[in-house]
Parts: structure tokens; C-alpha cells; sequence
């Protein structure tokens, strides 16, 4: 059984139908990436899966944890997902340890000292445990995604959401964060993302998601895919690339 | 002609300008601590709609901020009498001026936590937080450090209007002073050495203010 499914999944902002039934499996450790034109409804899909947008209709169900059209235990749910923004979103007035500590302390009641060798654990992963002390306003974009990341990583999520996570940073800075997601894809994390970064999405992605008008319009495959588009829409999107 | 200023009285008055001051600086400390109080409870409910308090804050802010102090200082003094409540004078001045001061601190609060940035929120809530542990360990404190500059505005505003309690003879500075030149008539030494306390104070609480502000700030490097 797939760990993240959706079924019929339905969205509407005001009269706009945004998303139009999605049906998404994701099996456990696979790297998912979704991509689309803006306004084809792909972030808003990563944003459902962990209760950010509500959905209208549908089912989401992560781990054995369920939303029934928006009906569900989200506190529940979010502590099986985690999230990465595009613009980071580090607390500004904790440092970065205590900025991975927090949700540990706050939400599973972990004592401060564990809470501390969790984040010390989770910010050598992303390869900043000598920046514990450092606020995030002393750190680069790369340095705060980082950090970000090991937030998230610090609730131990099945299955981790990158929203555009390397669209704010400047582009020396790309690589660093991608080098972290790379290292958490092989070492077997469900990665659902929404990324620009086509090359890196087909060299890491065991399935893309095409999204078109609010539709899975094609999925599979990256390599296959690229190869050979089955849908004009899909080929169109690949040439507009270059 | 010259005036002959002659502050040989001030030895003499010592003790009671002391008290004066004591006085109020108790008013501004307790009205301040009160106060903001007041206003992070009263931002809360307002800016969540917590029903019934929601609209009874925005009663009570609407009243004390559109009301002269002095008239709310009366109202309290004079009036709360018929309905059984006395009050003494003391007792009058500070809850006029805890009123007062939350009324202005609510709204000046919510301003601090309606500027949230809406990714600060979202971040809280995809670590499931709830909103209770959002409010506590995430908007309030870059809340009260943004707003802080306008806090300590209003509590340096708020202990220059304190001596207005001397209409009801809460022995403040003010009303000190009064007593003073009533004694030995010399209205403009008395009032040129109270106008210089009151700078005094003023300048060394919005000092105070500032350097608790740049400390919670600085405590993070220390952390």
C-alpha cells in the first residue's frame, strides 16, 4: 500500500476549480517531483497533503492517517509530513538549534536535552552543526534552507514536501541544498517536491508529475518521459524549458 | 528687572518630592505591567474573535481611547461610588491608569502580531503546532520586540498624564508640587524643578525601555 494516497481530490478557490480530482500514490522512499506551469495547481497539491490548503472533496491518506474531504486529525497528519518552503521561514528570533528544537519540545513533549542532541543530530545531516548557535538572520540563504530542513527532519515526517525550495536562493547557492535533498533522496526519504530545477528533478525523481489545468496530465517515468512526451501538452512544457 | 530664582526651598521638600516621585513611578510601573497585560489578552481575543470577549475589548478600547484621562480618571473616582464601588484615591489613580494604558497597549500589540509574516504561521502549523503553542512560541516574542519602541512611547506618554491623578489627590509628583508652591509661593521654581524631574524621569525610562528592548534582542547572541 502506497504511504501518501489521494483519491478524487478536489479544490476550488471561489468558482476556480484548481485542482480537478487527483489521484497521487507515492510509494514509500520514492522522490516524487511535480512539476507544471504556474497556475496549473502544482503547489497547491503539495500543500493539501499536510493540511496548509483544505481540500473540498476527496481523500488524503499519509501512513494510515486520513483526511476525508478536510474532515481528520491534522495534528495528526502534520507530524507524518514534513515541509520545506521557498522562502525558508526559519523562527527569526531562535537560533538555528533552537530553531530544530522547538517542534520537538513543543509537540512531542521531548526534554530539552534530547531535544538539543536531536537538532545537533539533524543539522550535522544537512552539514551545519557548527552553526547551532547562529541566528538565521547570520546565515545565507543556502545556510537557512538548510536549517529548514533539519526543522523538519527533527519530527522524523514519513515523507518530507519541498515547495520551490531552491526558487529564493541565489544561484551559487542552489547546489548546496540540492546536495542535502540528493544525500536525504538516497538514503531512502519519501521526497515529494515542486521544483524548476528540471535537471536535477529528472536525475533524482523515480516518478514525475506532470500537472496541467489541475490534472495529473501525464506521470511516470523522468527519463522515459523526457524521452518520448505522451501528451502534446507535456512536450510543449519540455520545449518551453529551453 | 531681574527675577531671583530661589530654590532654598527644595532641602525642605526633599522627602515629599521623593515621594512624589515614588508615587509616580508606581503608578507607570504597575499601569505599564497591568496594561500590557491587558493588551496581549486583548490582542488575542480580537485579532482570534474570541466571543464575548472580542467585542467587549472593542468597547473598551473605543471608550478609553476616544475619553479624555482625566474624564476617565472621574468616572472611576466620582462615579463608581453609586454603583457600591469606593475606591480610594490610590486605588482610583491605578486602575485609571491600568485601563488606560491596556486600552492603548491592545491595539498597539495587535498591530505587532497582525504583522506576522504569513510564513511564519504556515511553518508553525506544517509542525503541527497548535494555535495556542503558535501564539506562545512564535508570534509573540518578534511581536513585542517589533512593537516595543511604540510600547515604551506610550508608557513614557502615559506617566507624563499620570499627573493628572493629582485632581483626585493621589499624592503623585504633580500634586506634590502643587502643595509645594501653595506653601511658599514660589510657583515658578516649583514647577521649573518639577518640569525638570519629569524630563528626568522621561528620558531615563524611555533609556530603561530601550536597553530591556536592545537586551531581549542581544540575549539571542548570548543564548
Amino acid at each position: 500500500m502506497p504511504l501518501v494516497q489521494t483519491n478524487r481530490l478536489h479544490k476550488f478557490y471561489g468558482t476556480n476549480h484548481v485542482l480537478k480530482g487527483i489521484k497521487l500514490d507515492v510509494e514509500e522512499g520514492e522522490v516524487v517531483t511535480i512539476i507544471g506551469r504556474s497556475g496549473s495547481g502544482k503547489s497547491t497539491l503539495l500543500r493539501t497533503l499536510n493540511g496548509l490548503e483544505s481540500i473540498d472533496d476527496g481523500t488524503i491518506e499519509v501512513d494510515g492517517t486520513a483526511l476525508v474531504a478536510g474532515e481528520g486529525d491534522l495534528r495528526a497528519l502534520r507530524q507524518k509530513v514534513g515541509m520545506v518552503f521557498q522562502q525558508f521561514n526559519l523562527f527569526p528570533h531562535l537560533s538555528a538549534g533552537q530553531n530544530v528544537m522547538l517542534a520537538p519540545q513543543v509537540v512531542k513533549g521531548t526534554n530539552k536535552r534530547e531535544a538539543a542532541e536531536i537538532a545537533r543530530e539533524m543539522l550535522a545531516r544537512v552539514g551545519l552543526d557548527q552553526k547551532f548557535d547562529a541566528f538565521p538572520d547570520q546565515l545565507s540563504g543556502g545556510q537557512q534552507q538548510r536549517v529548514a530542513i533539519a526543522r523538519a527532519l527533527a519530527m522524523s515526517p514519513k515523507v518530507l514536501l519541498c515547495d520551490e525550495i531552491t526558487s529564493a536562493l541565489d544561484p551559487e547557492l542552489v547546489n548546496e541544498v540540492l546536495t542535502v535533498v540528493r544525500r536525504l533522496a538516497s538514503e531512502g526519504m519519501t521526497l515529494i517536491m515542486v521544483t524548476h530545477e528540471m535537471r536535477f528533478a529528472r536525475e533524482v525523481s523515480d516518478k514525475l508529475v506532470f500537472m496541467h489545468e489541475g490534472r495529473v496530465h501525464e506521470s511516470g517515468h523522468p527519463q522515459e518521459m523526457f524521452a518520448q512526451p505522451a501528451t502534446p501538452e507535456f512536450a510543449n512544457f519540455i520545449r518551453s524549458l529551453h | 528687572m531681574a527675577y531671583q530664582f530661589d530654590f532654598t526651598f527644595i532641602p525642605d521638600y526633599a522627602g515629599m518630592l521623593g515621594q512624589g516621585v515614588a508615587y509616580t513611578l508606581g503608578l507607570t510601573v504597575f499601569g505599564g505591567v497591568l496594561g500590557i497585560a491587558i493588551g496581549i489578552g486583548g490582542a488575542i481575543s480580537r485579532l482570534w474573535k474570541i466571543r464575548p470577549f472580542d467585542g467587549l475589548y472593542q468597547c473598551y478600547v473605543e471608550l478609553f481611547r476616544n475619553t479624555p484621562f482625566l474624564v476617565q480618571l472621574f468616572l472611576i473616582f466620582f462615579g463608581l461610588p453609586s454603583l457600591g464601588i469606593k475606591l480610594v484615591e490610590w486605588q482610583a489613580a491605578m486602575l485609571a491608569m491600568v485601563l488606560n494604558l491596556g486600552a492603548y497597549s491592545t491595539e498597539i500589540i495587535r498591530a505587532g502580531l497582525q504583522a506576522t509574516p504569513k510564513g511564519q504561521l504556515e511553518a508553525a502549523e506544517s509542525l503541527a503546532f497548535t494555535r495556542r503553542e503558535t501564539f506562545f512560541y512564535v508570534m509573540l516574542r518578534p511581536a513585542l520586540l517589533k512593537v516595543w519602541p511604540a510600547l515604551s512611547s506610550q508608557l513614557v506618554i502615559s506617566m507624563l498624564g499620570s499627573s493628572v491623578c493629582s485632581q483626585i489627590s493621589a499624592e503623585e509628583l504633580t500634586f506634590v508640587a502643587n502643595f509645594i508652591q501653595s506653601r511658599n509661593f514660589r510657583a515658578f521654581e516649583t514647577y521649573f524643578l518639577t518640569t525638570a524631574i519629569y524630563f528626568g524621569l522621561a528620558v531615563m525610562i524611555r533609556q530603561l525601555l530601550g536597553a530591556i528592548g536592545r537586551y531581549a534582542i542581544a540575549r539571542r547572541a548570548a543564548s
